[in-house]
């Protein structure tokens, strides 16, 4: 460059010139492209009429029941009796003559129901009186086919909503619905009722002192089984929360990104010789293959899931196939790259020494594509752990499968929460493992 | 080197020795490695294989059934198809805007997040490790969580997808860049912080223009797997041309030439923004 003859200073000007102007459009164009790009979206995603769909009593509903649970006080009004359940279902039912805290029981049929911030319900056969602070006594009659509804106003005010087969009351302290078929009040609680222990376990509603000190000493609850066998057995087997096929869900994930990321990396491994050009002097061949990869690569995983779902059914089985199947691609793209990278002089450098074909790619080649090849499998087996849940969801199995039917169900937000939780657990956890390998195997270190 | 000369046959042999023992304890260590992986592999696939409603051994005989019924339809009705592919384009074109709309937005994010948590560069350098950590869950969460949990509250549609989506790439992107970021120059940051710029404008002015080629090779590439995340929300129940594969898919036989319309679609598709993506980013890596 030291010859180049001296530019003319209005060649030069010009050149700033025009970069110059290059320069002030790209700063102004890319930016109003972008918004353009927006604004276009905008409209194709129908936003305002998304704002007028959105169900913002629905988000309301989930984030409430994502941290705290209700417990159902129900009165039959046909056949007479009250239950007690928490959320309603069937498995947190308050069996015969257990009556949860808030509830004093005067008689056969009456239920007085003490309720968060000074509200107050009290059933009594088929009479309802919510009480409700600085307002006043509501009163609800079933009569027959009638439903009356008695307030201290005379008016009825905007949170009850009333018709002749219907009244429900909705204020901050509870919420109580009457039917002619049932008069129901839901008391909400903070916190994730029944996670440890459901409502027949003889562990029930007992503190952390008293269950430590009863798992270390103390008599027997169950029969023939020591406290902390039983109270391993009675979490384990909780009907409500299932962790014991939660726990089966993980691990089927982590075992279809495993099978899957491991099987995909065995596949790839001969055929990435067959696609590397310095192991294999056969064009056609290598094309082949390398157009092979391309094509398991191109199908991707959700095609592949719906192929192989029809062949396997549901299970963690299907899904390691299909993250083999498409990781096949990805390895052998990545690995024959590595493999044309390697650096012939140490192949030399063994081959000086005598060695047969095979010491030279034991000697020569694996020592140096084996560390680029481990970060990029372990890299991989964390972030098909993540696809391991999504294919979960399409073909049925794992974590996926829970949070899909969770999800449909639309009202165990308290469970997608939990399933959320594990699964981002899950991921990190994955993610650290996999750093501690990479960390491990790869000797030293730096030397990728 | 003084111990050259006053070596002796017997230290040979020792040094010889003691490298075999190792090499023998080297070996030994990769072979219980070899067979742990064995054993991991085989009773992990036997597991599996226990648990899945079809066994393997049943269904790798029919894995080309269902390919062979689809194919058998199609070829049938083979006039159709071109048809059929214009049919399904706006819903192609649909999920190819989730992808871009929320590769966009996340990288957006991604920037910011990456600048706020980068040693030297930071806004506030105490909060480094919270910016981390929030990146850290963000690509933690599968997209399809989230996905799920908006539909439920926006109702089906793209917004849900590519809101998902973007949260992810803002993690996926925000950790990517920061790696760039730790690369950059700080000269022009302190050229600029000694002329009174603001932080804003140090990092538009002396940082984007440094790593803007990486930042966008990162991005083409996140595209690319966006476009087949954004495929597998739709099939989730999330709009675009998954969406419809689910349809055309539960519909079952006589509607095997949508599946195979769609499929040879969304094939195209990929391939193409696969080389596209991986013909630019060459160009921007190898001007770096």
């Amino acid at each position: 460059m030291a010859t180049a003859e001296p530019a003319f200073a209005p060649d030069l000007k010009a050149e700033a010139d025009a970069l110059f102007a290059r320069k002030r459009l790209v700063n102004f164009g890319v930016p109003a492209a972008i918004l353009a790009y927006f604004v276009y979206v905008f409209f194709a995603f129908d936003i305002i009429g998304l704002a007028e769909r959105a169900r913002m009593d629905n988000a309301a509903i989930l984030v409430s029941d994502a941290y705290s649970y209700k417990t159902h006080v129900t009165h039959d009004n046909r056949n007479g009796g009250l239950t007690f359940a928490v959320e309603g279902e069937n498995k947190g039912t308050y069996p015969e003559g257990m009556v949860p805290d808030f509830v004093t029981m005067a008689g056969e049929n009456r239920a007085e129901i003490a309720l968060p911030r000074g509200h107050e319900a009290v059933i009594d056969g088929s009479t309802l009186v919510f009480t409700v602070p600085d307002y006043g006594d509501v009163t609800v009659t079933v009569d027959g086919r009638d439903i009356v509804l008695d307030v201290p106003g005379g008016t009825t005010p905007d949170w009850i909503s009333a018709s002749g087969a219907r009244v429900d009351i909705r204020t901050d302290g509870g919420r109580a619905i009457v039917t002619r078929a049932r008069t129901e009040v839901y008391r909400y609680a903070f916190g994730w009722e029944l996670f440890w222990f459901t409502l027949d376990s003889p562990f029930y509603g007992r503190s952390l002192p008293e269950l430590v000190s009863l798992a270390v000493s103390g008599p027997r609850l169950v029969e023939g089984k020591s406290n902390v066998a039983a109270m391993a057995h009675d979490f384990w087997n909780n009907a409500m929360w299932r962790h014991k096929d939660v726990m089966w869900a993980i691990f089927e994930t982590i075992l279809m990104a495993f099978l899957g990321t491991m099987g995909a990396a065995l596949v790839a491994l001969p055929l990435a010789f067959v696609a590397a050009r310095n192991f294999n002097r056969l064009g056609s061949v290598r094309f082949a293959v390398r157009r092979v990869f391309d094509f398991v690569r191109g199908v991707d995983g959700l095609i592949w899931t719906i192929i192989l779902s029809r062949a396997f059914g549901p299970g963690p089985m299907t899904g390691a196939l299909a993250i083999l199947i498409t990781d096949t691609g990805s390895f052998g793209k990545m690995f024959s790259e590595a493999l044309e990278n390697v650096d012939d002089k140490q192949i030399e450098g063994v081959q000086s020494t005598g060695a047969k074909p095979m010491q030279r790619y034991r000697f020569g080649v694996i020592p140096q594509v084996t560390p680029i090849f481990l970060s990029q499998i372990l890299y991989y087996l964390e972030s098909n752990t993540r696809s391991a849940t999504v294919i979960g969801a399409i073909t049925g199995g794992g974590i996926g499968l829970l949070l899909t039917q969770a999800i449909i169900t639309q009202k165990d937000w308290e469970e997608v929460s939990y399933y959320i939780v594990l699964i981002v657990l899950m991921v990190m956890f994955m993610d650290w493992l996999s750093g501690v390998l990479r960390r491990r195997l790869i000797a030293g270190g730096g030397t990728h | 080197m003084a111990d050259l000369s006053l070596g002796t046959v017997q230290d040979t042999a020792d040094i010889r020795a003691n490298y075999m023992a190792m090499a023998r304890t080297k070996r030994m260590y990769g072979g219980i490695m070899l067979v742990v992986f064995v054993a991991l592999m085989v009773s992990g696939f036997m597991l599996a294989d226990s648990r899945n409603a079809g066994g393997f051994w049943d269904g790798i005989l029919n894995i080309f059934q269902f390919p062979g019924e689809v194919l058998a339809e199609a070829s049938e009705k083979a006039a159709l198809i071109p048809a059929l592919m214009v049919r399904f384009l706006p819903s192609l074109i649909e999920t190819l805007n989730i992808a871009a709309a929320s590769t966009l937005l996340g990288a957006m994010a991604a920037i910011l997040l990456s600048l706020l948590s980068t040693r030297g560069l930071a806004r506030f350098p105490r909060l480094i490790g919270v910016f981390r950590r929030f990146m850290d869950i963000l690509r933690a969460i599968p997209e399809i969580v989230i996905a799920l949990v908006l539909i439920f509250i926006l109702g089906g549609g793209p917004v849900p997808a590519m809101i998902a989506i973007a949260l992810h790439t803002a993690g996926a992107l925000g950790k990517l860049f920061s790696e760039v970021n730790e690369n950059a120059s700080l000269k022009p940051v302190e050229g600029l912080a000694s002329v009174g710029a603001s932080w804003s404008q140090r990092m538009w002015l002396g940082v984007i223009p440094q790593v803007a080629p990486n930042y966008l090779s990162y991005a083409l590439l996140r595209f690319e797997i966006n476009i087949r995340a954004s495929a597998i929300l739709g099939f989730v129940g999330s709009g675009g041309i998954g969406y419809d594969l689910k349809n055309a898919f539960s519909w079952g036989q006589g509607r095997y030439d949508e599946v195979a319309a769609i499929f040879l679609l969304l094939f195209l598709t990929i391939v193409f923004f696969d080389q596209l993506s991986s013909h630019y980013r060459n160009k921007l890596v190898g001007r770096v």
